[in-house]
């Protein structure tokens, strides 16, 4: 089942990233959490609690000049991949210092200098997006993958199978990263498909893909090396399941009836953070105080994003068209 | 101390109901730590906490529907503890106070309305021609009201069915709508004889008479209408309203009304012409704007005016509005007008017939067409060395015809 | 002084095709993408004989993924290329509208302008050719109601040759509507011809008495309604849109102004109709230079039936046309 997997390099400083960027997710969410319930963000806001392991493992393995594409739960991508904190936060306050101008919010972040093309409302609606960066760079003959990362809940969506086609069919350099959290908002992957091993759906279209376990971060990584080799170097689509658990509700107002409380703690256990930190602590490779310096450098870190996000300013409103064309006057 | 805050939880949430609390008094509770239980329209809903400490007071009781924001609960942060602060027990609110949510900086005011659209520009209307709403018109045509004599109170002016219905109630009862032919003399001469003893009774008079030398109105006209039909042909009569308008214009004091004790400028000339009718009548029905009319025009409505006049056709809800009145006699051969101002006017300006006199022009004796011009004012409104000036400038306007 | 470049007769579809093969020869950049536009040569042709001349890389066949490829093109746009993603007809469109409306129409605004979609899309519309309900709609209303992208309809040949330029540089998403029944249309046309303007209306017929306002297929029916008028002593004047989004106000308006009256022309259907926000913008910009309600000959509220003579009677025609003109002169 497993392909080759290239073995990453765990050195101590690597592992320790690793969980340093874990936990600097889980901690952004929580304060956003926070936040949200005092009005400061608004609209609609999704958290990552319990998936850090796709981002973390995934986007470090890309180049700067690789592309990548999101949904609406895409805080974590957004920090992993270098969007600044302060700009982030500051986007979800609704403030112009915000990555997209305070613009899109929570659900839009967006960032070129990155290669982040955002955040994105409709479920599935990345993929072609994803398709079209990939036969730009195809076209041109750029070495340029682009990861596109949806939840399951996508596979169902008609954009899915078009798109994987597609790339298939084109030979379109984009990895595709499936997040399989087993909800899609308060359905269950068992109760919308057919065919609920995702991986095979890949296989329909001739494209290479592997399942992985979502809540181990080396594993990750380990298959992430090995599908961007694999997609750089034919140029081929590739095709990487996340198998992991979302372990907030789907938005903060979600009364979660759809789900037992005990499935939610019984992950709990073994979700990534956990998981990483309790191996580390095993094979001695963190001691009490990288955690505590890790959690006091995160915790000065988001310190600094409140203040960057809650002293922002709003665009004004004279402004309101402006960059709905290219040319439109402020 | 630190509140404990009915928590946002959507976008549409704007209160919850508290059912269960699973913390009490004394509880030491950290970040993250599920308190309460908020029953929302979505379902019940576990409410975690962001501080770490001790449950010190529990502010709200169970069962209670309280806004987003609403202090839920005092809590002694750890922070606090180490310090020593002391601890103030509050009474617990009978009832649950209203308190605002906080943060409702979500949105500035707007200080100016956004351009997201692009301005709306009117189309300026063609000149001439009066704005006026289809419901205006139907009226107007309907009752007969020409809409050149209605003022507009619409937007930028233009004419609004009120506008119409205005002008018919302002006149007096014996407003009539299209007759064909005859008019009520008697009522009309009780009406005269009613408002010149009222001006004569209430207005204090002054007179004022000059002499105009119009050979170069002459002139003009003869040339101008050389190459005219009849029916185009301009007269002395409407290059004498239009000087009078104009003149009017440059003196405020001579163009309005005089209203309970005070004078009102009108913003507009309308020039009353006063005009006799055969069987012994008079009417000064209003021309409006006289001063922005351009003469040809002026000539033609003067013209309509007589004619309908003639035939008996001026409705007399077309006479309320003049705000200054001329008045001419010449065609009868009288030589000077005294006449008395139309109340709540403030002036009256007299033509007498154009006669050859001689007259000096460049020191030597030559015969010149000469007419005399009056001034009947209001002395309550001006005096007359602002009547002489008023005077002057209609011989001025009056010599150079072709600027008129 | 130059010779004025000598004319000749070509087809909508041909202008249009040669369009494409100038933008192809001008930017490396640019590509053909969608359904049949390569071995078949087009559903319309209009794409006849490009394969062979750019290779299929440049003139892309596409599975029947309307979402999928015109998603495609928008990723691609955003990346740097200037694609043309041509979708068979408006009819298909409506499964790419989430791609069109929610990502082409919204990135740049969302992103705060880090990202613009200088994409080209083109679509066959309209009625005519017995086709029923489902392959006859107009929707060039729909997409003219989203602000971020453009919406243009040529109706000459001129513009079907000139437009197309215009929009491939355009920074944002321009949508090109083709009217079915314009393909076989011949019309002269300068030997030397390139890109037109795509802001502005065209008056194509002067008139003092009457404005026609509308667009696309519908041009053609209102310059015959416009002569058999003129055999009433009734001068129309005939305004051909030419860009759905933005509307060119101001012609509409010095033409309203001069004749005080205005029927318009619109092959949608009647209710929320294109036609209905150019009264209303008439209404708010030239209400007291208006002598006579403003009329609109539209489709009649069916889905277009498939019998000739039901669906001739489904959509506007010329004596439709002339008829509404009459009552807007109390010459009913």
């Amino acid at each position: 089942m497993t392909a080759v997997t290239d073995k990453p390099r765990l050195s101590r400083a690597h592992a320790l990233d690793l969980l340093k960027q874990m936990i600097r997710i889980r901690r952004f969410e929580d304060k956003c959490a926070e936040l949200y319930t005092q009005e400061k963000i608004r609209g609609f806001l999704h958290l990552y609690d319990g998936e850090e392991a796709v981002a973390v493992g995934v986007i470090p393995v890309l180049e700067q000049r690789d592309r990548v594409v999101a949904t609406y739960r895409e805080h974590g991508h957004a920090l992993v991949r270098g969007v600044p904190m302060t700009a982030a936060l500051a986007e979800m306050y609704g403030k112009q210092e915000g990555c997209s101008r305070g613009r899109g919010g929570s659900m839009h972040l967006f960032d070129r200098a990155t290669n982040f093309y955002g955040g994105n409302a409709i479920v599935g609606g990345g993929l072609p997006l994803a398709i079209g960066l990939a036969l730009a760079d195809h076209m041109r003959g750029d070495d340029i993958v682009t990861a596109c990362f949806f939840g399951e809940g996508a596979v169902a969506e008609g954009e899915f199978h078009e798109s994987l086609n597609l790339a298939a069919l084109w030979g379109l350099p984009v990895l595709f990263v499936c997040e399989n959290n087993l909800y899609a908002m308060g359905t269950a992957l068992v109760l919308s498909e057919s065919e609920t091993d995702i991986q095979r759906k890949a296989a329909c279209y001739r494209i290479a893909s592997e399942a992985v376990d979502g809540m181990d971060v080396v594993a990750i990584e380990a298959a992430a090396r090995h599908a961007v080799r694999a997609v750089r170097e034919s140029g081929k689509p590739y095709f990487l399941e996340c198998r992991t658990y979302r372990l907030r509700a789907h938005s903060m107002f979600d009364a979660q009836l759809y789900r037992d409380k005990a499935e939610v703690e019984a992950w709990r256990h073994k979700e990534p953070i956990v998981r990483f930190k309790g191996w580390l602590e095993a094979s001695h490779m963190i001691h009490p105080d990288d955690l505590a310096r890790i959690e006091a450098e995160i915790d000065a870190e988001i310190a600094e994003a409140v203040t960057f996000a809650e002293s922002g300013t709003w665009e004004p409103v004279e402004q309101l068209a402006r960059f709905t064309y290219a040319d439109s006057a402020a | 101390m630190v509140e404990f805050r009915m928590p946002s939880l959507g976008a549409d949430m704007e209160a919850g109901t508290l059912v269960e609390w699973l913390v009490k008094p004394g509880d030491q509770v950290k970040r993250g730590d599920v308190v309460a239980v908020v029953e929302t329209q979505k379902g019940a809903i576990e409410i975690e906490i962001f501080e770490t400490g001790r449950i010190e007071q529990i502010l709200v009781n169970l069962n209670s529907k309280v806004p987003v924001g609403t202090p839920l609960a005092r809590i002694r942060t750890e922070l606090e503890r180490k310090a020593g602060v002391a601890v103030a027990p509050v009474a617990p609110p009978a009832r649950v106070a209203k308190t605002p949510p906080r943060a409702l900086r979500a949105a500035p005011p707007p200080s100016r309305p956004a351009a997201a659209t692009p301005p709306i520009v009117t189309v300026p209307g063609a000149a001439g021609r009066a704005r006026a709403s289809p419901a205006a018109r139907r009226l107007a045509e309907m009752r007969g009201v020409d809409l050149a004599t209605v003022t507009g109170s619409g937007p930028s002016g233009a004419i609004i069915r009120a506008d119409v219905e205005r002008r018919l109630v302002a006149a007096p009862a014996s407003a009539e709508t299209k007759r064909p032919i005859g008019l009520n003399l008697d009522a009309m001469r009780a009406a005269i004889a009613a408002a010149m003893a009222r001006s004569k009774r209430e207005i204090p008079h002054y007179y004022l008479e000059h002499q105009v030398d119009v050979t170069s109105c002459e002139q003009w006209l003869t040339r101008t209408n050389a190459s005219r039909v009849p029916d185009e042909r301009l007269l002395m009569a409407a290059l004498a309203a239009k000087s009078v308008a104009l003149a009017a214009r440059r003196f405020p004091l001579f163009n309005g009304f005089y209203h309970d004790g005070k004078f009102q400028a009108a913003p507009a000339v309308h020039l009353g012409i006063a005009i006799a009718i055969r069987g012994g009548g008079l009417a000064a029905p209003a021309l409006h704007d006289v001063d922005q009319m351009p003469l040809d025009e002026l000539m033609a409505r003067m013209r309509d005016l007589v004619q309908r006049m003639r035939a008996g056709r001026i409705r007399s809800s077309e006479m309320s509005d003049s705000t200054i009145t001329v008045s001419s006699l010449g065609e009868r051969g009288v030589e000077t007008l005294y006449g008395i101002i139309y109340p709540p006017q403030v002036a009256l300006v007299g033509f007498g017939k154009v006669v050859a006199r001689p007259w000096l022009v460049d020191g030597a004796i030559g015969p010149r067409s000469v007419v005399t011009i009056t001034l009947a004012a209001d002395h309550r409104v001006s005096d007359g060395h602002a009547g002489a000036l008023f005077l002057a400038e209609i011989g001025k306007l009056l010599q150079e015809p072709e600027k008129l | 002084m130059t010779a004025p470049a000598a004319m000749i007769e070509v087809t909508y579809r041909d202008a249009m095709r040669e369009a494409i093969r100038d933008a192809l020869r001008r930017d490396k950049n640019v590509f053909l993408m969608g359904e049949d536009v390569g071995r078949y040569g087009g559903c319309y042709a209009v794409s006849k004989g490009l394969l062979a001349e750019f290779g299929p890389e440049r003139i892309r066949d596409t599975p029947l993924s309307e979402s999928g490829f015109t998603g495609a093109g928008i990723g691609a746009a955003m990346a740097g290329m200037r694609p043309i993603v041509e979708l068979m007809t408006v009819n298909f469109s409506l499964l790419a509208l989430d791609q069109i409306l929610n990502t082409a129409a919204t990135v740049r605004h969302m992103s705060g302008n880090q990202f613009g979609v200088p994409l080209v899309i083109r679509m066959a519309t309209g009625a005519g050719r017995q086709l029923a309900a489902q392959h006859s709609h107009s929707l060039e209303g729909w997409y003219a109601h989203i602000p971020g992208i453009k919406v243009l309809a040529p109706a000459t040949v001129e513009d079907a040759r000139g437009m197309l330029w215009t929009a491939v540089q355009d920074p944002d998403p321009v949508l090109i509507f083709e009217n079915v029944m314009l393909y076989n249309m011949t019309g002269k046309l300068a030997a030397d011809a390139g890109a037109v303007g795509i802001d502005k209306a065209a008056v194509r017929r002067t008139g003092r008495d009457i404005s026609l306002i509308t667009y696309g297929g519908s041009l053609w029916k209102a310059l015959e309604a416009a002569a058999a008028l003129a055999a009433e002593d009734i001068e129309a004047e005939v305004i051909d849109l030419r860009s759905l989004r933005p509307i060119d106000d101001a012609t509409i308006m010095t033409s309203v102004k001069k004749t005080r009256r205005a029927v318009i022309v619109d092959e949608g259907w009647r209710s929320g109709s294109l036609s209905a926000e150019i009264c209303t913008r008439i209404i708010e910009q030239a209400f007291w230079e208006l002598d006579a309600p403003i009329g609109r000959v539209c489709s009649e509220e069916v889905p277009i039936p498939y019998p000739r003579h039901l669906e001739i009677a489904a959509i506007p025609q010329v004596p439709k046309i002339v008829a509404a003109a009459k009552i807007a002169l109390g010459r009913a």
